[in-house]
């Protein structure tokens, strides 16, 4: 089972959402845990322990200088504008490659070749016995998170019950962290702008065809307006997590609730079993 | 002209209610952008009066065409964002995988595949009580988030240059949406909360801000929810000389004038409203310093 946590909306309590789940089903199994909100990775601070790294790289152009004749030929193919070339040499921009390969296919005197960049890290830690957390941190600076994405979501164990906290938005990022999910939780607030970000990211899950449902974090009560758009769009609203200040306050110090409140276990533990009767995965 | 982006690093720090209500609060003209086009909702709280559309097109998309595809399996074989899919009978191309940079066009022995145009968004133009604002829609799962960033600053450049303060409101996180919207701004407005994320989050996002040297400034929100977090953001602060020019309580207030659509600021007094005309009057002279010196 492969669980992603989504919302549209930012600061809404995916990650407390992803990391309360984990935590209570590694009560029972392992669990792998892998934080692919990898622009501002905040997981581990929920679990902290240390972490074995990696660097994730991508592929860029190297142009040989002596074999280059400036013909211009990868500068006109390139679709992201990353080459230039000018009369005596060609000027590489790293932050616009996407890393296609094109350059080297397109080049007629084979000048270029490819070699590793950095873009992005990895962490692994063991912060409980059975579980395992998949931390993917992009590099300040960087703009590309989709193959940091990749690369934390390939380290994932098989047969584990995976758990994915993705970034906020509905583009790139979101679409490659759900990828491949059997389920999706959109965690929501109960206001206009997390209404509106709520119907957008359940646009993404429905074009991606990943069954979702829904949970609304820091209700106050007034949830009319989100309940009729989930009755209306045939989402259920599997767990209601009321504001409470001593809630906000245990996230907010990088407690975990329901090791701090362990009342809140069995409603965690109701929450995953819903989301695998959503993916039709067998009790 | 001065141009302020209020950014956040982590989400729902509260960007929108702040910018929203600054451009109610700072003086001279002003035009407003949305650049967090994936979930924009700066719109819900201006009342904006849409003007015109304009569609926005992404990255072209490789297309097979099935009737002179020979099924040689080049193109998957070359794709390197796995964009491909063979359906048993037939290669097709999987549009949110795909990134347009034509290399199956290129591998193609027959000339069966061509990038064609798509649009993955609109760029909306409104009249707001405090200016034009420039939105935008992207099509949930497209791509290319960045350069529609990019499209939404240049237009309100070009519609309205002439104004004395270009105010946008930002994405979270620090990838390249973030890096599109900072690019070219004079000042950053972080907008932090007191969790050990909010304090995580705005130190990864500052050193990201710093590699373009805009003028840095941060505010708390919701800074009495966990005092001692607040007053680590304060040391910090001070120790990378950024100055503190607000906190602002939680209140009730906030989402009863979201859930509204307007300002906090514009829905009577409340301790929230009055942190942020303090934090406004102090941003004014910020600002000011900033023009003069240039």
């Amino acid at each position: 089972m492969k669980l992603a946590v989504a919302s549209g909306k930012g600061g809404t309590g995916k990650s407390m959402v992803a990391a309360n789940i984990a935590y209570v089903l590694s009560q029972t199994g392992p669990v792998t845990l892998i934080d692919c909100d990898v622009e501002e990775p905040d997981l581990h601070l929920f679990f902290t322990a240390p972490a074995t790294t990696s660097d994730v790289t991508v592929r860029v152009p190297v142009i040989d200088e002596f074999a280059c004749k400036q013909c211009g030929k990868c500068g006109e193919f390139c679709q992201y504008g990353a080459l230039t070339v000018l009369p005596d040499r060609v000027l590489f921009f790293p932050e616009l490659c996407h890393s296609c390969g094109g350059c080297t296919l397109v080049c007629p005197e084979y000048a270029i070749r490819e070699e590793p960049r950095r873009i992005g890290m990895l962490g692994i830690s063991s912060p409980l016995p059975t579980l395992t957390l998949i931390t993917g941190t992009l590099d300040a600076g960087s703009p590309h998170a989709v193959p940091v994405i990749k690369e934390a979501k390939m380290q994932a164990l098989g047969g584990h019950v995976t758990i994915i906290d993705t970034a906020p938005g509905t583009s790139c990022p979101v679409v490659e962290a759900l990828d491949g999910c059997d389920a999706c939780i959109l965690v929501t607030e109960s206001t206009p702008f997390g209404l509106h970000d709520l119907q957008l990211a359940a646009d993404v899950a429905a074009r991606l065809g990943i069954p979702a449902g829904i949970v609304i974090n820091r209700s106050d009560g007034k949830d009319g307006e989100t309940l009729r758009f989930c009755t209306d769009h045939d989402l259920e609203v599997m767990l209601t997590i009321p504001f409470d200040r001593e809630i906000a306050a245990i996230q907010s110090r990088g407690d975990l609730l329901c090791r701090e409140r362990p009342e809140w276990q069995k409603d965690f533990c109701a929450l995953y079993a819903k989301c695998r009767a959503l993916a039709g995965v067998d009790e | 002209m001065i141009r302020l982006a209020v950014i956040s690093g982590k989400g729902g720090t509260g960007k929108t209610m702040i910018t929203a209500a600054l451009a109610r609060l700072l003086k001279g003209t002003l035009v407003l952008a949305d650049c967090d086009v994936d979930a924009a909702n700066l719109a819900l709280v201006t009342s904006p009066h849409l003007l015109s559309t304009t569609p926005f097109m992404g990255m072209k998309s490789a297309r097979i065409d099935p009737a002179a595809c020979v099924k040689c399996a080049e193109c998957e074989a070359y794709c390197r964002f796995k964009a491909v899919d063979w359906l048993g009978n037939v290669f097709r191309i999987n549009p949110f995988r795909c990134e347009g940079c034509a290399v199956c066009t290129f591998v193609c022995p027959v000339k069966a595949i061509t990038m064609q145009p798509r649009q993955t968004g609109e760029i909306l133009y409104s009249e707001t009580l405090r200016g034009h604002l420039v939105h935008a829609r992207l099509v949930p799962g497209a791509g290319n988030s960045g350069l529609l960033v990019h499209a939404v600053k240049k237009m309100a450049m070009e519609q309205d240059g002439t104004c004395d303060l270009f105010l946008i409101d930002g994405p979270p996180g620090t990838g390249c949406p973030l890096i599109s919207t900072i690019s070219g701004v004079d000042a950053v407005l972080v907008v932090t909360e007191p969790s050990v994320s909010g304090v995580h989050d705005l130190k990864r996002v500052v050193t990201v801000c710093r590699q373009f040297r805009p003028r840095l400034i941060v505010a708390i929100n919701r800074f009495d929810l966990n005092i001692s977090q607040t007053k680590e953001i304060e040391a910090w602060c001070r120790e990378e000389d950024i100055p503190l020019l607000g906190k602002i309580p939680f209140d009730p207030a906030v989402i009863k004038a979201v859930r509204a659509g307007i300002s906090v600021t514009d829905a009577g007094a409340s301790p929230a409203a009055q942190a942020i005309q303090i934090l406004a009057a102090k941003l004014e002279v910020e600002l000011t310093n900033l023009d003069n010196n240039r």
